[in-house]
């Protein structure tokens, strides 16, 4: 019964949103003003539809109703209650519904703010949103219908993968769908403006902080993805250049250039081309991110199950949605009020346009990498696989060149700044971060050609947003979220030339010596619970003043019939300290992997620093 | 450039991708490698599963053709294409098992129960010689020519019907 | 402010003088963290658990005792499964457009800053 009321709330949705599209059209040039309020009524009635039909699936979830196909498919009676509601957007449809939720409120929240905005453009802005939401939802619909009905009704759902059973991982879909969706109203918003002749002072002012919400929760999103994947997949590695990471990381660069673009449009009123470009191009990537990851086409451990069928729709999809993006772009070009002036060569507008320039190559290269095999392969018939090496080789030299840019440019003055003058404790702290960096690199015996700069940079990076907090001529969030940057790419590099991993295959009882150290499995226990069974290994190593102890667990879980390791980290500000342990086929031994992880830590720290910057200035409306 | 150029560029480009995409969708998911005619290049002696022997796999037979298997006793799929191999030494063919990453009890135990379609079976304890004949995993069946040593069909997965029909036609075909 | 510098420097000297010889099978696993697991859905031979890795593990431990060096064994291994074990595409006539075309792209980057600079 509670699935029809799913079921007919999104057709009802569905309709609407046909009747809404229609009439936003021919909303006779949008000088209607009595129709705003019939508009919004039709809105809320739309977003509460969708929200009905979500509280749907999430009660048929609770209630394990396997009518439901998606319930069966993904859910269990043993489950525990926190992942089957968790379990209602861990799935293909139903992240879908999801992300319908969050475009639908986002439009509302929209709509509420839009008082000072013209009514042009809000309701053109309305009117692309809805012709996003008419595509979703036919999308839902036609191809993934959360509420398809199974008869007769099965007793017993089919589970949901374990490695999805994590509290992190039932709040990245959301998190992240957050940043995904707001990129949407910035891109309805700027096609709006265009076509409405309003990008002006009152536009940017509004779409700035849609940017900085979107970019704060794509950051974070992407934070908590890597931060499940370091706790739950095993392998102590937290981003692996994977398709499905790529595909979210991609907007992320272009949002990021967007916020900082758009700084140059509210203060300097130039760049208004560039905005609207980098609007549309951060939305198109976050849609082809939604294709990528959903029609089969990439070969990835995160992928959602293949459908090529799915895979057509949103194709076209998103085909139709950049064709209309580019001709209205070259149609109402004219509109643009871009008077053209000189910057000169030491001025912000300059290092944030550096800033672009790079986030732009960093984004082609990632984008490149993740679908060149796709082109290789259709259109030579040829497979290679593209990973960590591709990207570190063609990042690392840039990102050099880039720290440099960043270490200087932020304290550059607006339009004209002195001959950049060389002060001498600047290149003093130069001197000191390419000696430390030096001293480790020789001391580790690394030998890439990178690395010392690299390091150096990363040092001086940090020491200068550091003493930037002394700085009185900066704004507070742009401090922050430098320095949290700074000390991301520093823990990253420390991280990757500090950690050490050692690895056996080992019986209960035995002992293993490496390094001044001892590992000894000490012992073995099972322990039962709702859905899982559990092997947890006692593990002690010995150092010469420490001692650490570690349960790592092997779970067997009964629905699906899947075996997962978990490991046992021990975290702390200096390092993690990980240890992992998996079964092998000769009896009674298991393979066991330790790893000594420095700064781990502050990666995720650090990454809680940049979206703070974010959210102070989103919060703080007297900065400069 | 003039935005009318632009602009035509721009939808060509955006074309093109979305029809390499397109393509791409119906692409098949497994990788078969084009090792068809590969050569294979291993000679070492392994040992045999009654462990009183020593032979490379081109030692065991004078045929123009033969088939690699490699099998396991712990392997599902192994047990359903077992039948096909033993009608596949029927009608003449010479199978060369491997025995991957085995317990020789289990082994013997599985071939009794099932039939022994092998002339000969060599061990493969650590998987390490199934990786140097290019396999990835159990089952996994080779048909190779003796006498150039090539690769002419690799099988990923268990043997059918319509596959022993293939390999016979074509050990056939190439006879005459 | 010069204690805030002296205690990084604390941090950073304690983090120097920690032990940095390398464990054991350092060369192994840069290789098989190279490598793509075949029969895993984007994992590599390092992070894989399955039989294919594991037997991966052993037989290019085996080839490094022998002494062969990477390149030969990524070679051997792209003979017998294709390209696509491993995970660095190197250049060649099918990749060069993957390696080229960022740069192309980073060149025209630049060329419109300047052009930025340069207008009347």
């Amino acid at each position: 019964m509670i699935n029809q009321f799913g079921n007919y709330s999104l057709l009802a949705a569905f309709f609407l949103s046909i009747y809404l599209v229609i009439h936003l059209s021919f909303l006779n040039n949008f000088k209607n003003f009595k129709t705003k309020p019939k508009v919004i009524g039709l809105l809320s009635v739309q977003c509460f539809m969708v929200i009905v039909s979500f509280i749907s699936l999430l009660f048929a979830f609770i209630r394990s109703d396997f009518s439901n196909e998606t319930v069966y498919n993904n859910s269990h009676t043993t489950k525990p209650i926190f992942y089957k509601i968790s379990g209602t957007w861990g799935n293909h449809e139903g992240s879908l519904l999801l992300w319908l939720l969050v475009l639908t409120i986002f439009l509302l929240i929209f709509i509420f703010r839009s008082n000072h905005l013209s009514k042009k453009l809000t309701n053109l802005t309305l009117l692309f949103q809805e012709v996003i939401i008419l595509g979703f939802l036919g999308f839902i619909i036609f191809t993934s219908n959360p509420f398809s009905v199974l008869f007769p009704f099965p007793k017993e759902g089919l589970g949901l993968n374990p490695i999805l059973q994590d509290p992190i991982l039932a709040i990245h879909p959301p998190i992240l769908y957050l940043g995904y969706v707001g990129t949407s109203i910035i891109f309805s918003s700027s096609l709006a403006a265009l076509v409405s002749n309003s990008i002006n002072k009152l536009w940017v002012l509004e779409i700035k902080k849609w940017i900085l919400v979107s970019w704060i929760f794509l950051t974070i999103g992407i934070m908590l993805g890597s931060i499940w994947a370091y706790y739950e997949l095993g392998w102590g590695g937290f981003w692996f250049w994977d398709p499905v990471e790529n595909v979210s990381l991609m907007p992320w660069f272009c949002l990021t250039a967007l916020l900082h673009s758009i700084i140059v449009l509210e203060k300097r009123n130039q760049l208004h081309s560039w905005v609207l470009i980098l609007s549309i191009t951060t939305f198109a990537l976050s849609m082809s991110g939604t294709f990528l990851v959903r029609s089969g086409i990439l070969n990835s451990i995160h992928t959602f199950a293949n459908d090529p069928t799915r895979g057509v729709y949103i194709l076209i999809f998103l085909l139709i949605l950049l064709v209309i993006s580019i001709v209205i772009y070259f149609v109402f070009k004219k509109n643009i009020p871009e008077k053209k002036i000189q910057s000169f060569l030491i001025s912000k507008e300059i290092t944030i346009m550096t800033n672009n320039w790079f986030m732009m190559f960093f984004l082609s290269v990632v984008l490149i990498g993740t679908i060149y095999p796709i082109f290789l392969e259709v259109l030579d018939g040829s497979k290679i696989s593209i990973g960590p090496p591709f990207y570190h080789k063609l990042i690392t030299p840039f990102l050099i060149i880039f720290l440099v840019f960043m270490s200087v440019g932020p304290s550059i003055k607006w339009i004209k700044d002195k001959k950049f003058k060389i002060y001498y404790d600047q290149i003093f702290l130069l001197i000191i971060s390419l000696t430390l960096s030096y001293l480790i690199i020789i001391k580790l015996g690394q030998s890439y050609l990178f690395s010392i700069p690299l390091l150096g940079i990363s040092f001086y990076l940090f020491f200068q947003t550091s003493k930037d907090f002394l700085k009185k001529n900066l704004n507070l969030s742009q401090k922050i979220s430098h320095f949290g940057f700074a000390i991301l790419i520093l823990s990253i590099l420390l991280n990757g030339l500090l950690s050490k991993e050692f690895s056996s295959n080992m019986k209960l009882g035995d002992e293993r010596k490496f390094d001044n150290k001892i590992m000894q499995f000490k012992n073995l226990e099972t322990k039962n619970y709702s859905n899982f069974k559990s092997l947890i290994g006692k593990f002690e190593i010995i150092g010469e003043n420490n001692k650490l102890i570690f349960y790592p667990e092997i779970r067997i879980y009964n629905q699906p019939l899947t075996i997962t390791s978990e490991a046992d980290i021990i975290t702390n500000f200096i390092s993690d300290n990980f240890l992992v342990f998996n079964v092998l086929k000769e009896d009674g031994y298991f393979n066991v992997r330790y790893q000594h992880k420095p700064l781990m830590l502050w990666i995720w720290i650090s990454v809680i620093l940049i979206s703070l910057g974010g959210i102070l200035r989103l919060f703080d409306q007297n900065e400069r | 450039m003039r935005d009318r150029t632009k602009f035509s560029i721009l939808i060509f480009i955006l074309i093109f991708v979305f029809i390499v995409f397109f393509k791409g969708l119906y692409k098949k998911p497994t990788y078969y490698p084009v090792s068809e005619l590969k050569k294979i290049e291993f000679n070492k002696k392994i040992r045999t599963l009654d462990n009183q022997n020593e032979y490379s796999i081109f030692e065991i037979t004078n045929n123009n053709f033969f088939l690699v298997n490699i099998w396991a006793s712990w392997c599902a799929p192994c047990r359903d294409e077992h039948k096909y191999l033993v009608t596949l030494k029927k009608d003449g063919v010479d199978i060369i098992g491997i025995n991957y990453k085995d317990k020789v009890s289990n082994a013997k135990n599985f071939l009794e129960k099932l039939g022994n379609p092998y002339k000969e079976i060599l061990i493969d304890l650590d998987g390490t010689n199934s990786i140097e004949l290019g396999a990835i995993g159990v089952p996994e069946t080779f048909l190779i020519n003796s006498d150039s040593k090539e690769i002419i069909k690799k099988y990923i997965g268990p043997i059918d019907y319509n596959k022993t029909v293939e390999i016979l036609e074509i050990i056939n075909e190439k006879k005459i | 402010m010069k204690k805030k510098f002296k205690n990084i420097f604390f941090i950073l000297i304690v983090l120097l003088f920690f032990n940095s010889s390398t464990y054991s099978s350092d060369q192994l696993n840069k290789i098989t963290k190279n490598l793509r697991c075949l029969i895993c859905q984007g994992q590599s031979v390092y992070d894989s658990q399955s039989e294919f890795a594991l037997s991966m593990k052993v037989l290019i431990q085996e080839k490094i005792q022998e002494g062969q060096s990477e390149k030969q064994i990524y070679n051997f291994l792209k003979d017998k499964y294709g390209d696509w074990i491993v995970y660095d595409p190197e250049i060649n006539q099918k990749t060069i457009l993957l390696w080229l075309f960022p740069l192309i792209l980073f060149i025209f980057g630049g060329l419109l800053i300047a052009r930025k600079l340069s207008i009347k």
